[in-house]
Formats: C-alpha cells, sequence, structure tokens
C-alpha cells in the first residue's frame, strides 16, 4: 500500500517555496484552525473581565460614578482594554508550546520566510483580540453600555487596542523564548496586573495621591482606556492617540529585535 | 554524484558537555543508513547539524554536496527531519497538520489537500484524518510525523529515533514505512538505540558513543567483530554467578560480562558449537541453569565488545 502512494507521489513535482505573504497567512491560518478546534480558551480568557465588569460596576459603580449605568459607560471600554493586553500573554504561551512539542524545529527546517511562524502567529493572535474583544462588548451591551459614538467609534477603539496589543505581544514573546514551559509564561502575566489597575481604567486618578498620579498618567495603558473612551463617546483626544500610537512603536522598536535574535538563536 | 552526508571532525559543544567529539562519517546516496548509540550519545546533536538546526562546533560537513553552515538553505531544500519527539500541532487534525505543511513548502491549496489525502492513505490515517491530534496513539502521531516529513519528496530523510515508544505492531508499520520510502530511492539516516532495528533496516551502522564514532560497517561486519551471538544464561543461585562467569571465560577463552540483573550472564559465542561447551562445562561443575537464551547481539553486547564496558546511560538534561 505504502509503495503504491510514494509513486504517485513523484508526480508532485518539486514546487517552488512560498512567498513571505503566503507562508505568513497560511501560518495565521494555522492560528485560527486553532481557535476553531479549542474556542473554549477564548471563552476562559472573557470570564475574568467580564467578572470585573460585573463587580466593579455594581458593587462600586454607584459610589464611584452616582450611578451604576453611568459607570458602566465608564468601565467598559477600559475593560476591553483590558480584555485584550491580558490576551497578548497567550502569545508567548502558545510560541512556547510550539517551541517544546517541537513544532518550530518542523517550521524552521521549511524553505520559508524564517520569521512567518511569529508573524503568523502574531495574525492570528489579532483575530483571536478581536473575537475577545467582542465578546466583551456584547456583555456590555446587555447590561447597558451605550457607546455614543456609535459602531464606527467601537471598531477604531478596537483597531487602536489591536495596535497596542500587538505592539504588547513582543515581551511576551520574549517570555515565550526564554522560559522553559508554558505555564512559566503565564506566571509573569501577574505583571499585566500593575499595568492595567495602575491606570484610569477603573477610576478617575484625580482622588488618588500625587506619585501615583503621575505615574498613571505616564502608563500607557491610561492613554489607550481614554482614548478608546473618547473614540466609543465620541470625545476623543488626538493627543492620547499619539502616546498610543508612540507607545507602540517604542515598544516595538525595543523588543522585536532582540524576539528575532532570540528565535535565530539555536535552542 | 556527492555522497549524501560527508562530514570531518564535526564537533559540538553544549556548556561543558562534548555531545559530539570528532566525527567522520560518510554515507552514500541511496542507502538507509544507522546511526546506533546510548542515551546521550549525540544521536539528536549530529542529526540536528546535520539538518542544518543548530551549527557544528567545529569540523565540516556536506550534505547531498552543500555545505550545511554556508549553504544552509540548498540542504534545507533537499532534506527532511523527523524528530526525536513527535513535531505535529495537537490542536490540529491530521489532515490540516498535512495541509499545513505543504502549504509551507509552496503548494497550492489544492495540491495540498490532494498531497494530504495521499500521504494519509498510505500511512492507513484515513479514518483518524479530521480528528485532532492529541486523540492519536503514539503510533499515530509517529506515522503522521513521518508523513509530514514527506510532503515533499526529501533526497535524504533523517528519522530520529523512530520506533522508540511504539509497541511491536506500530515499530513493524514504521518499519515497512522506512523500507519503502528507501525503496524510492530517498536515502534514510536513521538513529537508534536498538542493535536490531539497525540490523533489519540499515544496510551500514554507525556506532556512536560519547560523541565518537567507535565502529563502522555493516551489520554483519560489527556483528562478527563482536563474535556472533549471545547467549543470555540465568544462573539458579546468585551466588554462583561470579563462579560461572569465570568458568566460562576459561572455557571460551575470552571475557564473559554480567548482565543487568544478579543472576544474569551474557556470553559471546563466535561459533554455536560453543553453546553446548558453555552448559556442559556449567552441568560439570554443578552450576544449575534457570533459563538460557540464545540471542543477537544486543547494543549493550556491542558496547560490551568495542569499548570493554556497559553501554552507561549519561544524565541527559532534558535538551530545550
Ligand atoms: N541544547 C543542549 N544543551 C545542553 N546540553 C545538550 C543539549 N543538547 C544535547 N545536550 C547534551 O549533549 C549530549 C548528547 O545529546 P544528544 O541529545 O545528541 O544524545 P542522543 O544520542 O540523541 O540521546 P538520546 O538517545 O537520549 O536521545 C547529552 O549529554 C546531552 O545532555
Ligand atoms: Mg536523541
Amino acid at each position: 500500500m505504502t509503495e503504491l502512494a510514494f509513486r504517485t507521489a513523484t508526480t508532485v513535482a518539486r514546487i517552488r517555496p512560498p512567498s513571505a505573504l503566503s507562508a505568513t497567512l497560511t501560518l495565521g491560518w494555522r492560528a485560527l484552525l486553532k481557535i476553531k478546534h479549542v474556542p473554549f480558551q477564548l471563552f476562559d480568557v472573557t470570564v475574568f473581565p467580564i467578572m470585573m465588569t460585573l463587580m466593579f460596576t455594581y458593587l462600586f459603580g454607584g459610589a464611584l460614578a452616582g450611578s451604576t449605568q453611568a459607570y458602566l459607560q465608564y468601565l467598559l471600554p477600559g475593560i476591553v482594554v483590558q480584555t485584550v493586553l491580558f490576551l497578548t500573554v497567550y502569545t508567548g504561551v502558545g510560541l512556547n508550546t510550539d517551541i517544546q512539542k517541537g513544532l518550530f524545529d518542523r517550521f524552521r527546517s521549511l524553505p520559508i520566510w524564517q520569521p512567518a511562524p511569529i508573524v503568523g502567529a502574531l495574525l492570528g493572535d489579532l483575530f483571536r483580540y478581536s473575537l475577545a474583544a467582542v465578546v466583551v462588548l456584547i456583555v456590555g451591551l446587555i447590561l447597558g453600555f451605550r457607546p455614543e459614538a456609535g459602531p464606527v467609534g467601537v471598531v477604531l477603539a478596537v483597531l487602536l487596542m489591536l495596535v497596542f496589543a500587538s505592539a504588547m505581544s513582543w515581551p511576551w514573546i520574549i517570555v515565550g523564548f526564554l522560559v522553559r514551559q508554558p505555564e512559566s509564561v503565564m506566571t509573569t502575566s501577574f505583571l499585566l496586573f500593575p499595568m492595567t489597575f495602575v491606570s484610569d481604567i477603573f477610576v478617575d486618578p484625580r482622588t488618588m495621591p500625587a506619585w501615583l498620579q503621575s505615574v498613571v498618567a505616564v502608563n500607557p495603558v491610561t492613554h489607550l482606556a481614554r482614548a478608546s473612551r473618547g473614540l466609543m463617546h465620541g470625545s476623543v483626544q488626538l493627543f492620547d492617540i499619539a502616546v498610543v500610537f508612540a507607545a507602540s512603536v517604542v515598544v516595538t522598536a525595543i523588543f522585536a529585535p532582540i524576539a528575532m535574535r532570540l528565535y535565530y538563536k539555536e535552542r | 554524484m556527492s555522497p549524501a552526508i560527508e562530514t570531518a571532525g564535526l564537533s559540538k559543544t553544549f556548556g561543558e558537555t562534548r555531545a559530539l567529539n570528532g566525527v567522520d562519517l560518510f554515507v552514500r546516496r541511496g542507502m538507509v543508513y544507522g546511526l546506533l548509540g546510548p542515551n546521550g550519545a549525540g544521536k539528536t546533536t549530529m542529526i540536528r547539524i546535520l539538518a542544518t538546526l543548530i551549527r557544528p562546533g567545529g569540523g565540516s560537513a556536506r550534505v547531498l554536496g552543500h555545505d550545511i553552515v554556508k549553504e544552509a538553505a540548498a540542504v534545507r531544500a533537499k532534506v527532511s527531519l523527523t524528530g526525536q519527539f513527535a513535531s505535529v500541532d495537537e490542536d490540529l487534525t491530521g489532515h490540516e497538520n498535512l495541509v499545513l505543511v505543504a502549504r509551507l513548502l509552496g503548494f497550492s491549496w489544492r495540491d495540498a489537500k490532494a498531497r494530504a489525502r495521499e500521504l494519509l492513505r498510505a500511512f492507513d490515517l484515513e479514518d483518524a484524518a479530521r480528528r485532532q491530534v492529541r486523540t492519536y496513539s503514539g503510533g499515530m502521531r509517529r506515522r503522521l510525523d513521518i508523513a509530514a516529513s514527506l510532503v515533499a519528496r526529501p533526497e535524504l530523510l533523517f528519522l530520529d529515533e523512530p520506533t522508540t515508544g511504539l509497541d511491536p505492531r506500530s515499530r513493524n508499520q514504521v518499519w515497512d514505512i522506512v523500507r519503502a520510502i528507501a525503496g524510492e530511492g530517498t536515502t534514510v539516516l536513521l538513529t537508534t538505540q536498538y542493535l536490531e532495528e539497525a540490523d533489519r533496516l540499515a544496510e551500514r551502522l554507525a556506532v556512536i558513543d560519547h560523541g565518537r564514532l567507535i565502529a563502522e560497517g555493516t551489520s554483519r561486519e560489527l556483528k562478527a567483530s563482536i563474535g556472533g551471538r549471545t547467549v543470555h544464561l540465568r544462573v539458579s543461585d546468585p551466588a554462583r554467578r561470579d563462579e560461572a562467569r569465570a568458568l566460562l571465560a576459561e572455557t571460551l577463552g575470552h571475557d564473559v560480562h554480567d548482565g543487568h540483573e544478579p543472576t544474569l550472564l551474557a556470553v559471546q559465542c563466535a561459533d554455536d558449537e560453543h553453546v553446548p561447551r558453555v552448559l556442559t562445562a556449567l552441568t560439570a561443575r554443578g552450576i544449575a541453569i534457570a533459563e538460557l537464551a540464545l540471542a543477537q547481539p544486543s547494543l549493550d553486547d556491542v558496547f560490551f565488545a568495542l569499548t570493554g564496558r556497559p553501554a552507561e546511560e549519561r544524565p541527559t538534561e532534558e535538551a530545550a
């Protein structure tokens, strides 16, 4: 049986290596298949932000903003930001799993544009971020979130989040290369807690001590949350958008080259 | 035509460990070549260097006529590697895994799907084609992994311990596959810890230990150098093993070594006629034999013959 099949295989002439774009898209397709086969992963990661939304809105919302509904309008865009940022860890987790499973060896031994496995994974992750954002937004809408700028504002806000999240994926890619187990990548994700909490996602920083206010002010997450709120409700400050872009460029410029160096380094 | 593999003084050091220590290897095209060695011998390191996944620390190597460092891309385009641990995506189905590899080799979607189906049929995986790989058995996973290495017909296929951990039936399937691949003219370099496997599949083999090549030749030559067959003998009384060992060494005129258990002895018999002499000698001395088996020499026997010590296991740190 085997022999026959190998022989028919000879009809497949040696093919030309795929272009960089085609290889990247194929690996992006792989990421989508994983979402299709393991959809629960996606819902897993939205449970936490939804819990946060419910807790903050109904426990503290009234006290913080006068009414739970008023607070929800403030909180939800920031929660979407938080959801997407927490997902960036999974880029590192997925990568680490692939390395441990030997998949990267296979990819690396193929005649493809070498960064394709990483860029492809990032593409898939962007889709994953968008899906998670949609899930949280739908829950928000059900609870009474009403974006004043309508769907266009919401879409623009999510796009801005994707820009920043793809930059923030690079540090996790580095962690993914450095640690030995996917679980270790997860443990380092606690770093995201201060990053998202010391921002204005949950409360207006005006009541915080001055030193903390200055930390919040330089945290790019604050600007992303502010810009997202602005875009969704139609009161965006260009300054916040500019800061988000600048921060994305800086983070990528620092971490992407390190990540690529680690990728090329033999393991 | 250039040989499939030609290395000179190939070396590699990981920290303090000399994984490869000046290996000269020559593999003709079109044969199945076996690389035999115990845990930590340097088999995987050798294969990963030849497949251009890691760079050699010293020495040089040409694969299918191309320098593995300077012309790595050319080597990569002609060889395929099935690593020691299945490198397939557990979340994807078998079919999707093969389509993925085919696409990355430059197949169109249509050809990729056709090729995937063809290979799944050839490897007896049709029924499992639409199932996630995480539900596959070890043997199925191995077959899929090998299939993935054959999507584009490589001129040289590296198989790193293709049957370790498989049950006898799956092992036979893999052996059939290797023979079929070789039958199509692909050169195969496989590593194994089992002399029997190398013996059955490989035309020639090299024995490596502690990163050094300690013997090379056909399995017949190798076994002849060890001295025919091995009698595995179990004495009833462990206290008398030393006595039995000394007696047999005297009778046969060469060293006899201990087996892994306190009652076990492994006796090389260059000649089948030596077997009755072993029996006679022991019975005459009144040493009771609990069990006696005539076998091909094992890797241990080969090692003992070549190095004068058993193939001890080195502490292997998990290689990342
Ligand atoms: N990446 C690495 N870092 C450090 N040491 C390594 C690395 N890879 C291999 N080694 C060491 O090099 C030696 C040879 O390893 P190698 O994996 O080549 O052996 P092997 O013959 O394939 O063994 P096994 O039968 O266990 O697969 C071992 O001592 C191993 O610990
Ligand atoms: Mg190995």
